[in-house]
């Protein structure tokens, strides 16, 4: 069982979290002038990269933050996370 | 009773003591220290079972979990099944058999507790041999927080095995001192009997404690059987020691065949002989000290065979002083005997040639083939391996973080480089956590090793029999041969993990403990390539065999998964309530009177509602407080229609969906002041949407000023149901006025009942004039019970969820889950009333216009009648359709929807159903069929609303 760094709370076992997917899909600014496969791609379509990969976190069974996280998806290895209010990391 | 191949002094056993065990209905004597293993050998036994497909006497093949043979049933103190004599701790009253298959689990629960402890350390250390004593020892002595576990009953490894002195005492005396030393220092916790089982991710290793197993009868009951200790350690050393490996050769399964390091065990640690005449085959100088240890016990060794050419000068000096022959160049091609092996088959072998050969009498045949180090946890940890030439092994081939192997587990045989080895090792993991290394902190002075000869590589002996390896056995427990990896090979596998499956050798209970390596170096052979492009296949916990129950410890029943229940809990079960699980929480389903099965007591209760005053307990619907200023933006942007508009006191029903646009939960709202609202959902929903609100807030507006918390709890909920509702409620709360005009349909009121505040809301989820009652769960039974004597002249009825769902139906109400499944938009349930369209956006909205959301053939909520009056649909079934001919279209007949909801309507007096129908407004008046138990029953299908479609009621 992995050690995630909750960026708020330290490292804590992997079952207290939950997955919320690739990080950076923003909700729209203004779906209605979107095309219907502009929009399709902001409800279905998710990038699945094998390597370093900027992923949505939720610490749920604590402090119910969501958080960032870089990620390499080949390794399961967490190489940083960071608060939704820090600069926007680079993966 | 006296036990005939007991020794006459030696081991660490207690001869002071003689306990009784029974084996295949015989009573035999033992000692403690004694396993079932060694005490079944004391008295002669070697054949524990007979194998699980071809049905050939097995026996002790090993000292330890890496035995083959030795499966055994134990029947009391509590059946278990597929447990291996060999590490089963002999106690008085055991009762076992051997196992030629499968075992058999116990038919009554098992009353023992099983628990599990965390426990964080800076270095675990896994094995307490000579490598990890010396490790343990190490850390110990800089003062770091150790774990030391260890599966055996005492520490010492290959120590308790062997004649080595420490420090100028005998091994087992220095062992002693090592644990006496360990124990003085607070910060060590050492384990025996503790299996590390599996290795994880970030330094976490899960071990089995048998804590009360070798006690037998005599185990206190408040004392946990098994413990699993989950262990997160900053640094691992692996010292788990080395398995021998056996040679192939045919026949090579009979009772008898054993490998050469384990009848040492047997000789010094039980005190027992193996055999009276014994035969060593060796490719390795290792087991000549089982050949000279078992002749200065009393067992007549008749050769020593030596697959090496030149075999071992040395060893062989030795031999000859001991009067033991010595016989290099020579293998053994085959064994005779049926229960016990009785012959040697031994030949000379040159050049990879087999000669002719000849039998040697014995009842024991010894085997070393060499050694492989036991990397399991470190493979399981995704350390890789690398195949060495010389020992014929797979070695940690890498350094993995946090890892670290040392003494046997990483190829160090012999035992002063063993103890230099782990304290090395320890050392460099205590200077990566910068922790200084103790002041005293010496190794003992240990046997110059002395320089063994080099040992010969050797899976198989070339099959001279005529059978082409058929009988030359390399996974003993799964019967799997030499021939069925050449057959595997035949038919085209080269991956070692295919032929694994093929031929299911190490997926039996030793998950190829003795029987991997030689797999590899086999398939290698026979595919003529190098043994490390064969590799080995994945290593995976757990080490051993591990009950589901330590597993899963005390998380069983409610402790597993809690049960949630309502403040009037106590008084439901009092009123002989009968309960449905939803979710986690225990709701009253419907309340029988005697007599009455669910169908009466629900149209009793249905009819109540309809007719005179109904109550329920609802307090498991979800409740969300909602507050701060930007709280009604937050909450227009989450519903489909429009709650900035609802007046304080108001309340609103509405509807939420994902982007995708599908319905995912739906509830009212209660504005409780501009900027505070109370959400309700679903009970199922009720976690489920605060994480929904969560994220949005938290993820893509974070500039709303708005706080979102569950108040589940903090409310019970009581709905007052049916035309005579007003009378309970204007009795209850004199002060409130009930009046229609006063205290409107779709509004709240805050009161206080006797100094207790108390909110009453109009909200009906049946159709009926309905009050709901909100009081803080601590005024839950008063309160109820209130309500319950202001509607005695009512008759009102207490209701339960089955009541519930169909006053709901009846009224075409879905269930968000059951009457929906994800691809469900509001319009598909008639809901479009529900659907703002002067919000800009709302989650959800840019969904609906997808063409598919257009397609008038989509799933819509409908009603159905059963024209029979009679049938109650299934829930769940298929809807099909007669052609213009009245027949059924040719298979596949098209599916035209499935029921969702249906029930009896004590109100229609004949049973209904809703249900998702292609189409299914533009059907309504059309007669469709529902297959119920293979007749075909024609349904009229209706607009979802059967009671009271005009809403007359709801205002009494």
């Amino acid at each position: 069982m992995q050690l995630i760094a909750c960026p708020w709370c330290g490292p804590r076992e992997e079952v207290e979290f939950s997955y919320g997917g690739q990080a950076g899909v923003p909700y729209p600014a203004d779906p209605a002038v979107l095309s219907d496969e502009q929009w399709a791609h902001y409800v279905f379509f998710r990038d699945n990269p094998k390597g370093r990969f900027a992923e949505r976190w939720n610490h749920s069974a604590g402090c119910r933050r969501w958080f960032t996280a870089i990620r390499d998806t080949a390794t399961y290895r967490f190489e940083r996370v960071s608060r939704l209010d820090d600069p926007k990391p680079v993966t | 009773m006296s036990s005939p191949f007991r020794t006459a002094s030696g081991g660490r056993i207690d001869r002071t003591t003689t306990i009784e065990f029974t084996f295949d209905g015989q009573t035999l004597p033992g000692h403690p220290g004694d396993t079932l293993a060694s005490a079944l050998l004391a008295n002669g036994r070697h054949q524990v079972a007979t194998s699980t497909k071809l049905g050939r006497p097995r026996g002790i093949a090993a000292a330890w979990a890496e035995d083959p043979g030795g499966l055994v049933q134990v029947e009391e103190p509590f059946p278990e099944p597929m447990l291996l004599a060999t590490t089963l701790e002999l106690h008085e009253g055991l009762v076992a058999r051997g196992l030629p298959g499968q075992g058999r689990l116990a038919d009554v629960p098992d009353s023992a507790r099983y628990d599990a402890v965390h426990h964080h350390v800076d270095v675990l250390v896994v094995g307490a041999g000579p490598a990890g004593l010396a490790a343990a020892l190490s850390a110990a002595r800089s003062g770091a927080r150790v774990a030391l576990v260890d599966e055996q009953s005492e520490a010492g490894g290959s120590l308790l095995s062997g004649t080595d002195q420490l420090d100028g005492v005998a091994a087992p005396a220095w062992v002693a001192a090592a644990v006496a030393e360990l124990s003085r220092h607070p910060e060590v916790l050492h384990l025996q009997r503790t299996t590390a089982f599996g290795s994880y991710d970030d330094g976490f290793v899960l071990a089995l404690e048998r804590r009360t197993d070798h006690l037998g009868a005599e185990a206190p009951k408040n004392v946990s059987r098994q413990r699993v200790w989950r262990i997160r350690a900053r640094s691992i050393v692996i010292a788990t020691g080395a398995h021998e490996r056996p040679v192939v050769f045919t026949d090579n399964d009979r009772p008898g065949v054993m490998l050469a390091g384990a009848a040492r065990t047997f000789l010094h640690r039980y005190g027992v002989l193996p055999g009276r005449e014994a035969v060593v085959f060796t490719t390795n100088d290792s087991a000549y000290d089982a050949a000279l240890d078992l002749s200065r016990a009393g067992v007549r060794v008749q050769a020593v065979v030596d697959a090496r050419p030149a075999g071992s000068p040395q060893r062989r000096e030795e031999c000859e002083r001991a009067g033991i022959r010595v016989l290099s160049g020579a293998v053994v091609t085959g064994t005779h005997g049926v229960e016990r092996v009785t012959h040697a088959l031994v030949a000379p072998f040159v050049d990879g040639e087999v000669g002719a050969g000849s039998a040697i009498a014995c009842d024991l045949l010894l085997v070393s083939g060499g050694w492989n180090p036991a990397v399991h946890l470190f493979s399981q940890a995704r350390g890789r391996l690398r195949y060495d030439e010389t020992l014929g092994a797979f070695l940690p081939g890498e350094q993995v973080e946090g890892l670290s192997v040392a003494g046997s587990a990483a190829g160090v045989l012999d035992l002063a480089g063993c103890l230099a080895d782990g304290r090395r090792v320890a050392r460099a993991a205590l200077s990566h956590l910068a922790i200084e290394p103790g002041a005293d902190d010496r190794l003992p002075t240990a046997p110059e090793p002395a320089v063994p000869a080099a040992p010969l590589v050797l899976w198989r002996v070339p099959d001279t029999s005529g059978a082409h390896g058929g009988s030359q056995f390399v996974d003993l427990q799964r019967d799997a041969t030499v021939a069925d990896i050449a057959r595997a090979v035949g038919a085209g596998l080269r991956s070692i993990e295919h032929i694994k499956r093929y031929t299911t050798i190490g997926t039996a209970h030793d998950q190829g403990k003795t029987s991997g390596v030689l797999t590899s170096g086999i398939t290698a052979e026979l595919l003529g390539i190098p043994v490390q492009d064969t590799g080995t296949t994945t290593f995976r916990p757990p080490y051993t065999p591990v009950a589901f129950a330590a597993l899963a410890g005390r998380d069983r029943g409610s402790l597993f998964d809690p049960e949630r229940t309502t403040a009037l809990h106590e008084w439901h079960v009092a009123a002989g309530a009968v309960f449905e699980d939803v979710g986690q929480w225990k709701r009253p389903r419907y309340y029988p009177e005697p007599g009455e099965d669910m169908e009466t007591a629900v149209l009793r209760e249905c009819a109540a509602a309809r007719t005179g005053v109904g109550i329920l307990d609802g307090s498991t619907l979800g409740k969300i407080d909602v507050q701060g200023p930007d709280a009604a933006v937050l909450l227009d942007r989450l519903y489909t229609n429009l709650i900035s508009s609802l007046k304080v006191g108001s309340v609103r029903y509405g509807v939420m969906c994902g982007v995708d646009g599908m319905v995912i939960d739906d509830g009212t709202v209660l504005r409780l002041a501009e900027d505070r609202f109370l959400v309700l959902t679903t009970t199922g929903g009720a976690a489920r949407i605060l994480d929904w609100m969560e994220e949005w807030v938290q993820t893509e507006w974070p500039e709303l000023r708005v706080h979102c918390t569950s108040v589940t709890e903090q409310w019970v909920t009581f709905p007052v149901v049916g035309p005579r509702s007003r009378d309970v409620i204007g009795a209850v709360f004199p002060q409130v006025d009930v009046s229609t005009e006063a205290f409107p349909f779709m509004t709240w009121r805050d009161t206080t009942l006797d100094g207790v505040p108390v909110r009453l809301a109009r909200i009906s989820f049946s159709g009926e004039l309905a009050f709901e009652v909100y009081v803080n769960p601590w005024y839950a039974v008063p309160v109820w019970q209130r309500l319950l004597e202001a509607g005695r002249p009512y008759g009102i009825t207490p209701y339960g969820t089955e009541t519930m769902h169909v006053l709901r139906a009846e009224k075409g109400y879905p269930i968000i889950g059951q009457d929906t499944d994800g691809t469900v938009t509001p319009h598909d349930l008639g809901m479009a009333w529900a659907v703002s369209k002067k919000k800009p956006d709302f989650v959800g909205k840019r969904s609906f216009a997808r063409p598919a959301n257009q397609d008038p053939l989509r799933k819509q909520l409908v009603g159905l009648l059963p024209v029979d009056r009679q049938t109650v649909l299934p829930e769940g079934s298929q809807i099909v359709e007669f052609r213009a001919d009245g027949q059924l279209p040719p298979p596949p007949v098209p599916m035209l929807g499935h029921v969702t909801s249906s029930y009896r309507s004590a109100e229609l007096a004949r049973p209904f159903a809703l249900a998702l129908v292609k189409g299914g407004r533009e059907r309504i008046g059309d007669t469709v069929h529902v297959p119920v138990h293979g007749i075909l029953v024609p349904v009229e299908v209706t607009g979802p609303v059967l009671v009271d479609p005009e809403g007359a009621r709801r205002d009494g």
